[in-house]
């Protein structure tokens, strides 16, 4: 099974819960507090790693706060490291 | 809370370079914001971001320049085929979209899109019919089907009174300027994805210079129907796809090569699978 995360834009996210209608995988649930504007974000609770970085969560995003990362089959090795916050500026 | 290290992991998705890193006005759930991703996904796959002229119509998406990383420019109400013909005959190089809601496009602006169409200009249209005026407090659209309660229709859309429901993709489908028109909604990931082929070859007929191409998409408001942005996807679904049927209702013969799946890349090379 493959192996994914997501990194959600907290502070863009709309709290419109659509993508917690599509994960295959049940692991995107509401925040309990609130972001800067006022709405509950979606987060990732994952600690069984069970998020298969599938993606179907960014499809339907209507606010593109959602980046997507999957874990490769075989591991690469050398790249140079990616860090997220330049993920989130991209 | 693990922390995870992305050092291993590849991007599979990130938000498109063609979208503005600004948070839209749109209400949670709208659609809209969907639209204008597919949009810049299109943008940056096909590598025309800075060769994109984006006209914004007036409606919910009156503010579209400010959400897409390309030049633009607001075009009065309704009036966007026309500036974007203007602007499109000036700079015939660029790539020029219009984005039109149904109050746009099918009430105040009909004639604009019927004669772009009628003189078979080289445009994009992206049509987002969401079946009311959203931005001015969900007042009957056109577009609006029959029984639908709105805030100028509280009792249901009376056909006796205002007619039938227009159906502009059929309309636009007429009118041999017009290359390529489709119908598309956004009700769930399947149909997103096609949306997004869809408005991809919009483009290319376009860029290849064979006449007006129309992406009518099916889009939600869940603030004005008064609905949870989920349930108003299943709205869309179930009530306005019987009305508005998807599907091409107009590929020209010389735009059908672009509908075509991508092959393969066995077959691309000649090799016959297994």
């Amino acid at each position: 099974m493959a192996r994914g995360t997501i990194v959600v834009e907290t502070d863009r996210c709309k709290g419109c819960e659509l993508c917690t209608t599509v994960c295959p995988q049940d692991v995107l649930v509401m925040s309990d507090s609130f972001n800067s504007r006022g709405y509950k974000p979606a987060v990732l609770v994952d600690p069984a790693g069970k998020c298969t970085g599938c993606g179907l969560c960014a499809v339907i995003c209507p606010d593109a706060v959602l980046t997507v990362f999957r874990l490769p089959t075989v591991v690469k090795t050398g790249r140079a490291s990616f860090a997220i916050s330049q993920a989130v500026a991209a | 809370m693990t922390l995870i290290d992305l050092a291993n992991y590849d991007v599979v998705y990130r938000r498109p370079e063609a979208l503005t890193n600004v948070q839209t006005h749109y209400c949670p759930g709208c659609t809209h914001g969907l639209i204008h991703r597919l949009i810049g996904e299109v943008i940056d796959e096909l590598g025309i971001r800075e060769n994109t002229i984006c006209v914004a119509p007036v409606g919910c998406a009156v503010f579209a320049y400010n959400y897409f990383n390309v030049d633009g420019c607001e075009a009065p109400h309704g009036r966007a085929p026309a500036m974007a013909t203007g602007i499109k005959r000036v700079m015939p190089d660029r790539v020029v979209f219009t984005y039109q809601g149904d109050g746009d496009l099918a009430a105040i602006g009909t004639n604009e899109i019927i004669h772009a169409a009628g003189r078979g200009e080289d445009l994009t249209v992206i049509f987002v019919n969401n079946a009311n005026y959203g931005m001015t407090g969900g007042q009957m659209a056109p577009t609006t089907l029959v029984g639908q309660v709105t805030t100028s229709s509280p009792y249901g859309r009376d056909v006796e009174l205002v007619g039938m429901p227009m159906r502009v993709a059929e309309l636009i489908s007429t009118i041999p300027g017009a290359s390529y028109v489709v119908r598309r909604s956004v009700h769930n990931v399947a149909n997103i994805n096609k949306t997004k082929a869809a408005i991809k070859t919009a483009f290319q007929v376009q860029m290849a210079g064979l006449g007006l191409s129309m992406v009518e998409v099916l889009s939600s408001c869940p603030t004005n129907w008064h609905m949870t942005p989920d349930s108003a996807l299943q709205w869309i679904e179930d009530a306005m796809i019987p009305v508005y049927p998807l599907g091409d209702y107009r590929v020209a013969d010389a735009v059908e090569p672009l509908t075509k799946r991508r092959q393969p890349a066995h077959q691309q090379n000649g090799v016959t699978g297994g």
